[in-house]
């Protein structure tokens, strides 16, 4: 019996010109625009103490929409003064209130925290979307219905928080200063705010400088559901900003989401000082296909890995490492697939890639795409039409990648992604740990015993077997090496907020 | 030893089967085919995709108690599912092989054609040449388009070359009929066995002949998962051997907007060569008019009520 | 006529054998009463550097061996030292110690080492979790060793203070690079042996005698050390915190100052966890 083996046989022989696909405009979904409204104001203040306040300095800075580059509010740039005072509401809320306030208490808090967003997460995702470029579809259908998650899951733990470390007794650690990135506005603050809250600390918190508008709108629901004043503060601006809340002597603890090269100066900056740290930083990691995956959802893991949130995901399966039987095979399925991404207005329902979160990281984009082409890699974009106005950068795969090109080693952090081959488990584990990196990794196969033995050997934090890019609040989240240290979620990352006595 | 492994039948041949097509991941099918149901169709695109949809309709009656004025009635909602004329006939009726003549009466000459259960359908439980006899006399009736069922005992058992030799003799019986080779997916359970199942009818239909989910008698029939498995089936068969094998997936689709899915998995999976209804059919009933029903809705703006359009199940 | 007694040439253990530093050079070392005691080497940085090779190359084997192995291990050693119990307390004397402090951190270090052994293959049990997580997913958190530790042992007490800090490191499955005790090496020294004699493999533990201001700027920047722990006082923790930063390393300091070594606060599932990362898997739960 002579079953067709589509990953095995190339196609179209027999002089035959190669059957392909059509992913024509036969059929043309019409906009379908989420028309919710993101109640923007058109400027905002500081939190600080529970009220909104305006920076000290007077200074605000503008942030757009990067769809269109219109200017969505002006934010305000908070100064030195205005982070000590921060610090400063956040102590006295700590010493007075928060650490006085029993865990049953704590947890009503964010429960009722969770809830309100809920309410309003419509409206929530649209903001987001506005602000960060994202798919419509994404911050509906992940970073809002996940930020509630969180604060959901660690609701749950305020008041058993003797459950969390065995033997000993935790407690807070006392104000706790937090910088968190673009790519990710409103989870990022969930998963800084929900466990230190949980554990009874007080918070100082900067968005980044392009994404501000969620945390501020946030910070109108923790007015709403009675948070007491200066819990939970948010400073707003850019590097310098982030800098002063790194560095306030009151913070016990700093923990920062971003890149790698800045991390590393935070850590330099706080030498000496005594203070706690969790870092989550950059990645590179590798997505490894062997011959026996399930290929389909393969690509679609591959997919998922690298184009979700336009690729701007510290843990994205930036490297695809492809076992040489079916490398061929992969390839081609990656190419038809990426051919209906929907790439344009991310406040369409249908789009698949939104916008680039800013024109500098469009410009670092670029840049390293041009130097893939440069050292001979083999591009692959499909033919899709982008916005005339915005930041947009069509999916893009490099073939015939080794391991001393820029894109195999940098994180690009867009939608890039690097194939390799492989052609034994031992390369692929080499190649795979061949990084400074080690954040997660991902690997399909369809035989048990060679995931466990993957997951074993692969130096990273999070293993995604036949699966990729899935977050849980219940789930530790973290990386190894460069990508940082400690973890967030589960009883593993709410450990990382307390002390043990 | 290896004498022993080729022998060993069942297993064996399973193994060899699914080495050769891959396996499949039920979580990774589940997740993918999720995302079809957060498109949003609107709009002239919406209108495309209604009629669309419903010119790959199989209009299907298969019950004890059909008779032909039953079928003379379907047949005419076939040719005209509403009054307006912007709506078009539907692909087929299907009917159990008694009826065939009935209905070649009235939709005979048309574009509509008559398509037929014929092998003993739902079951298939009956000795070959009863099942195929039964298929050459609804040919003989003038049916054109037959569904057959296959032999989920002996694919189940791993008797692959029974499975494929019981459906080439089902193609020889056609003729010049277009052949529905029904894997009925419920049965065979696994992603993995509707991949393998698909494969295996492939490999012995014509260019042009159809692979089907379910008869709509068992309790699950088409979903978007199996149809997302047997699309990408034909998929790889298609870019590995030139042939295009077409899909019809039976029983379960109700409303338009599911209607609608399927139309956007096939698509974003196998594209725009098979979006038509040569390619691509619904078996379903109720559906039809939902469709219309939307339609309907499109063009007035205001929303329908179901007793609005002829034999709808749900009316009350 | 009295027999001239043999004395023992100080050496440092490093990748399983006994070694003068790569640069030859040595450093008197004189008991309590102020007589020459012996010439201890003075490590170098590249001394460190192949220490830390040597601890590489131990590493995945150590790791690999069951948690129930490295337990009997760690409780060989213990025995190894309690078989030498009086030697230990006698290297601690000479050079000042109080004979019943010495003792008492002697047993001390003999009872962390079975303290740590038992820790071996419950652990995991105790920081792992399966997480349940809102998908069809089995979802697993489990520990794995860091690589190669730098430990930087406290000047007093030299043996319980270095030994409180390498056990919980190898006991995951770590290997270690330890600058022990500046003013008092030479209980290190008698560890090394016994360390060779214990099963546990060389290069799992690797011992480095000198001077603190020469190595602690190589600790602090080598960056194939994963984590450095130790007792260091503000200073050597700002030179070691500042050069972790350039590769992301993990540290965790004691005061020297503040700590009382003899007691159970010395010990705990903390030190173990400290060297350990989280890694957390996904798979899939379907047919």
């Amino acid at each position: 019996m002579a079953i067709s083996a589509p990953q095995k046989k190339t196609a179209g022989r027999r002089g035959r010109s190669a059957p392909g696909l059509i992913f024509g405009d036969l059929w043309q979904y019409d906009p379908a625009p989420e028309t919710a409204d993101p109640k923007l104001k058109p400027r905002y203040d500081l939190f600080i103490d529970g009220e909104f306040v305006a920076p000290r300095g007077g200074k605000y800075f503008d942030t757009i929409n990067p769809a269109n580059e219109q200017k969505l509010a002006k934010i305000a740039l908070a100064g030195a003064a205005d982070v000590d005072a921060a610090y400063r509401a956040a102590h006295r809320a700590y010493e007075k209130v928060w650490s006085r306030t029993s865990g049953r208490e704590r947890a009503k808090y964010l429960f009722r925290i969770a809830r309100l967003l809920q309410d309003r997460a419509r409206e929530f995702a649209v903001a987001e979307t506005m602000d960060g470029g994202k798919p419509i579809k994404e911050s509906r259908d992940f970073d809002v219905p996940m930020c509630a998650a969180h604060f959901f899951y660690h609701a749950g733990w305020a008041d058993k928080l003797e459950y969390v470390a065995a033997g000993r007794r935790v407690a807070p650690l006392g104000v706790v200063g937090q910088v968190i990135p673009w790519n990710f506005p409103l989870l990022m603050l969930a998963w800084k705010i929900a466990p230190a809250l949980a554990m009874g600390n007080c918070v100082v918190l900067k968005p980044a400088e392009t994404t501000s508008i969620t945390a501020l709108k946030f910070a109108e629901i923790l007015q709403d559901a009675g948070l007491p004043p200066g819990v939970v503060n948010f400073v707003t601006g850019a590097g310098a900003t982030g800098a002063a809340v790194m560095a306030h002597p009151l913070a016990a603890k700093v923990a920062f989401t971003g890149s790698t090269e800045v991390g590393k100066i935070i850590m330099r900056s706080l030498a000496g000082s005594g203070k706690k740290m969790t870092m989550e930083l950059g990645g590179k990691a590798a997505n490894i296909v062997f011959d026996d995956a399930p290929l389909d959802q393969a690509v679609e893991g591959i997919v998922n890995g690298i184009f979700f949130n336009q690729g701007h995901v510290c843990c994205a399966g930036s490297r695809l490492l492809v076992h040489e039987p079916v490398a061929d095979a992969v390839l081609a399925k990656l190419k038809n697939r990426i051919k209906v991404l929907r790439v344009g207005d991310p406040l369409d329902k249908n789009t698949d890639l939104g916008a680039i979160n800013s024109k500098d990281q469009l410009e670092k984009i670029r840049e390293l795409v041009d130097s893939g082409v440069k050292e001979g890699a083999e591009l692959y974009q499909p033919p899709c039409r982008l916005p005339e106005k915005g930041f947009y950068f069509r999916p893009t795969l490099f073939s015939d990648v080794t391991m001393s090109h820029r894109i195999a080693r940098e994180e690009i952090f867009g939608p890039v992604l690097s194939i390799l081959t492989f052609r034994t488990v031992d390369e692929a584990v080499e190649k795979a740990n061949n990084t400074a990196f080690g954040l997660s990794a991902g690997v399909w196969t369809d035989k048990g015993s060679r995931i466990l033995k993957m997951s074993t050997e692969l130096k990273a934090g999070v293993i995604w077997a036949n699966t990729f890019n899935k977050f849980d609040p219940a789930s530790p989240f973290g990386g190894y090496k460069e990508s940082g240290f400690g973890r967030e979620g589960g009883r593993q990352g709410l450990l990382d907020y307390a002390k043990l006595t | 030893m290896v004498c022993d492994l080729m022998n060993a039948g069942q297993s064996a041949s399973f193994r060899k089967l699914f080495d050769e097509i891959g396996p499949v991941d039920s979580v990774g099918v589940e997740e993918r085919v999720a995302k079809y149901t957060t498109r949003s169709i609107k709009k002239a695109a919406k209108l495309w995709g209604l009629k669309m949809a419903i010119s790959m309709v199989d209009l299907t009656t298969l019950e004890g108690k059909d008779t032909p004025g039953k079928v003379a009635s379907l047949c005419r909602k076939a040719l005209r599912p509403h009054e307006d004329p912007g709506v078009p006939p539907v692909a087929a009726v299907c009917v159990y092989p008694s009826m065939v003549r009935h209905a070649k009466k009235h939709v005979g000459g048309t574009s509509v054609k008559v398509a037929s259960v014929a092998t003993a359908f739902p079951s298939g439980q009956a000795p070959l040449k009863t099942r195929l006899g039964e298929v050459r006399a609804a040919v003989a009736d003038g049916a054109d388009e037959i569904d057959m069922v296959i032999n989920r005992g002996a694919f189940l058992e791993g008797e692959f070359a029974e499975v494929q030799d019981e459906i080439s003799a089902v193609v020889e019986a056609c003729g010049a009929a277009t052949l529905k080779v029904i894997l009925e997916v419920s049965e065979l359970e696994t992603y993995d066995n509707i991949r393998a199942a698909s494969f295996l009818a492939m490999e012995v239909i014509r260019e042009g002949d159809f692979i089907k989910t379910s008869t709509g008698k068992t309790s699950l029939n088409a979903t978007l998962g199996n149809n997302q498995v047997m699309i990408e089936a034909i998929r790889d068969f298609y870019l590995d051997t030139g042939t295009a094998i077409a899909m019809k997936p039976a029983g379960g689709i109700r409303t338009a907007k599911q209607a609608l899915t399927f139309l956007i998995a096939v698509k974003e999976t196998l594209g725009d060569a098979w979006l038509n209804k040569s390619r691509y059919r619904f078996g379903a009933s109720s559906v039809l008019n939902d469709l219309v029903r939307q339609i309907e809705k499109e063009k007035t703006g205001a929303y329908q009520a179901p007793y609005y359009f002829s034999e709808a199940a749900e009316s009350y | 006529m009295t027999r001239l007694p043999i004395t023992k040439t100080p050496k440092v253990y490093v990748g399983g054998a006994f070694i003068r530093s790569e640069s030859a050079r040595v450093f008197p070392l004189q008991d309590a009463a102020g007589n020459f005691f012996g010439n201890i080497p003075q490590c170098t940085r590249k001394d460190l550097r192949n220490a830390v090779e040597a601890a590489a190359k131990a590493g995945p084997g150590w790791a690999k061996r069951t948690a129930y192995n490295r337990g009997q291990i760690l409780y060989r050693l213990a025995e190894m030292l309690e078989a030498r119990r009086a030697e230990l307390i006698g290297s601690l004397t000479m050079f000042g110690a109080v004979q019943a402090d010495a003792a008492r951190g002697v047993d001390a270090a003999v009872d962390r080492l079975i303290y740590y052994a038992g820790w071996a293959d419950k652990y995991e049990q105790v920081l792992g979790s399966v997480n349940p997580v809102a998908a069809p997913y089995f979802n697993f958190t489990v520990t794995e060793p860091m690589g190669v530790i730098g430990v930087i042992a406290p000047d007093v007490p030299p043996l319980l203070g270095l030994i409180s800090l390498v056990a919980p490191a190898i006991v995951s499955g770590n290997t270690v690079v330890a600058l022990v005790s500046e003013k008092f090496p030479y209980p290190s020294i008698l560890l090394g042996e016994m360390l060779a004699t214990s099963d546990l493999p060389g290069g799992v533990v690797n011992l480095l005698t000198g001077f603190r201001k020469e190595l602690v700027p190589t600790f602090a920047t080598h960056t194939h050390l994963r984590a450095i722990v130790g007792a260091v006082g503000a200073a050597d923790r700002k030179a070691l915190e500042l050069g972790a930063a350039d590769s992301v390393k993990r540290t965790h300091f004691v005061d020297p100052d503040a700590t009382d070594w003899l007691a159970d606060t010395a010990q705990g599932l903390e030190a173990i966890r400290d060297t350990l990362e989280f890694k957390t898997t996904w798979h899939p739960v379907g047919a």
